[in-house]
């Protein structure tokens, strides 16, 4: 949560892919470039702007698994848990 | 001359000449060539990792743009090891958000899928409860863990009696009773966590009671991916070398005993796991360049031609890490960087 490495550890899961075109998935729907996925600065801007949870989280900011539904949007990512909650929710 | 500084494979520091670091890589690869049948590394390969051990940095690290995920195992377990007693769902937290966790693991201290039946409804609800509180990916793992199933602890015969008897085919026939079981309780378990919300089941230490053990593992693999494709399976190994304790053990027509690396993953791949976890064990008897080259010569070949991501197993006792429970980050950091770049891994 310090960069990008769940998320792209999500896209791994999910999509099978090897690193490198994991982390250029992530970097293409994130709209920055691959060598910015590893560096903590841009990536907690990025993670703030996009709802996608950071290390240090402030009230009224996403969390958890608000995070989550974020994360799944913007990637284009099944989220198994998203779907139970929906479900669980009646949503 | 000077010398280099390096450890042994228990941690212990050790000094050397570059020409026994040269030795130590060199022999450590030719018992990787010829137990496991892999090519030798290139000279270029071998020079590397001389420069690799020269450096006279207290850390090292993989160059901007060659990061890896890094992936944990029994993450909650670890947490009650340093006897802090917090919560599990705290203890998840903790990793992602003080530690940095690339991916989470839910697990019960008691590692084993059998264990986990008549109490999975309580491991169901603190996942379901954790999964609202985290934000990286959360597995929930445990152990295929065979020896289990033996009496007086399992149901079954022990085939460690049968066998020095010479009831090999009774000894058989219990294995095979044992796999049939381990899958029931495998796919049981994987299944009400991923009915519960898990992202992915992490197998781990596979084969650690050998070819059953490997077997009921990727019959389990199997079968889980039929009915849920979506769900995501990391299969970790026990061991570099699948010990023949049945021997005559057959998955997709391959014969499960005698298997390294390169060939646990085909299989691993053709039962449909997500990510494979390559293991080498740590001779503590030699030097960490010994080991680090035999290590990287057995696991190139899986990065080298792997269709899903590889995450090769690096703590205590495997992948060149020393056999202690403080290992060096000296060491740790050269193991790693060299894995990871000569390897072509996609995460540790």
């Amino acid at each position: 949560m310090r960069t990008a490495g769940d998320l792209v550890a999500r896209v791994q899961l999910s999509k099978k892919l090897r690193i490198n075109e994991a982390k250029k998935y992530v970097a293409d729907k994130l709209k920055i470039g691959v060598e910015e996925l590893c560096d903590p600065v841009i990536m907690s801007e990025v993670r703030a702007d996009l709802g996608f949870g950071v290390m240090m989280p402030l009230g009224g900011t996403p969390k958890g698994l608000e995070c989550k539904f974020n994360i799944a949007r913007v990637l284009d990512l099944d989220i198994n848990c998203l779907n139970r909650f929906k479900r669980m929710a009646g949503l | 001359m000077t010398k280099i500084f390096t450890r042994m494979g228990d941690g212990s520091p050790l000094e050397m000449t570059e020409a026994e670091l040269r030795g130590d890589i060199e022999d450590g690869i030719s018992q990787a060539v010829e137990k496991g049948d892999v090519p030798p590394l290139t000279q270029e390969e071998i020079e590397y990792l001389v420069e690799l051990f020269k450096r006279d940095d207290r850390f090292v690290g993989v160059p901007l743009g060659k990061e890896v995920i890094l992936s944990y195992d029994a993450a909650t377990l670890k947490i009650k090891r340093h006897a802090l007693f917090e919560d599990r769902i705290n203890a998840l937290a903790i990793y992602e958000r003080l530690l940095g966790a690339d991916t989470l693991e839910l697990c019960h201290v008691d590692y084993s899928y059998k264990v986990l039946k008549p109490i999975v409804s309580y491991e169901q609800a603190t996942l379901e409860q954790a999964l609202y509180n985290t934000h990286a990916p959360l597995f929930y793992g445990a152990m295929p863990n065979l020896g289990l199933y033996t009496q007086p602890d399992g149901p079954f015969p022990n085939p460690m009696e049968l066998l020095p008897q010479g009831r090999i085919e009774e000894g058989r026939a219990a294995y095979d009773q044992m796999v049939e079981a381990a899958v029931e309780d495998i796919c049981f378990i994987a299944e009400a966590m991923w009915e519960s919300g898990a992202d992915a089941i992490n197998f781990d230490t596979v084969g650690a009671s050998g070819d059953p053990d490997f077997k009921a593992s990727l019959m389990a693999v199997e079968r889980l991916r039929g009915k849920y494709p979506d769900l995501p399976i990391m299969v970790g190994m026990a061991g570099e070398f699948v010990l023949g304790m049945h021997g005559e053990m057959y998955y997709d027509g391959v014969r499960l005993a005698g298997l390294y690396p390169k060939d646990q993953l085909a299989l691993a791949e053709k039962a449909g796991a997500a990510i494979f976890g390559p293991v080498v064990n740590t001779n503590a008897n030699e030097s960490t360049p010994w080991n680090l080259a035999r290590t990287i010569a057995l696991i190139k070949p899986c990065g080298e031609t792997a269709s899903i991501p590889i995450h090769a197993n690096m703590g205590m006792g495997v992948g060149a890490v020393p056999v202690t429970d403080y290992p060096p980050v000296d060491v740790v950091s050269r193991a790693s960087k060299a894995m990871v770049e000569l390897c072509r891994l996609d995460g540790l």
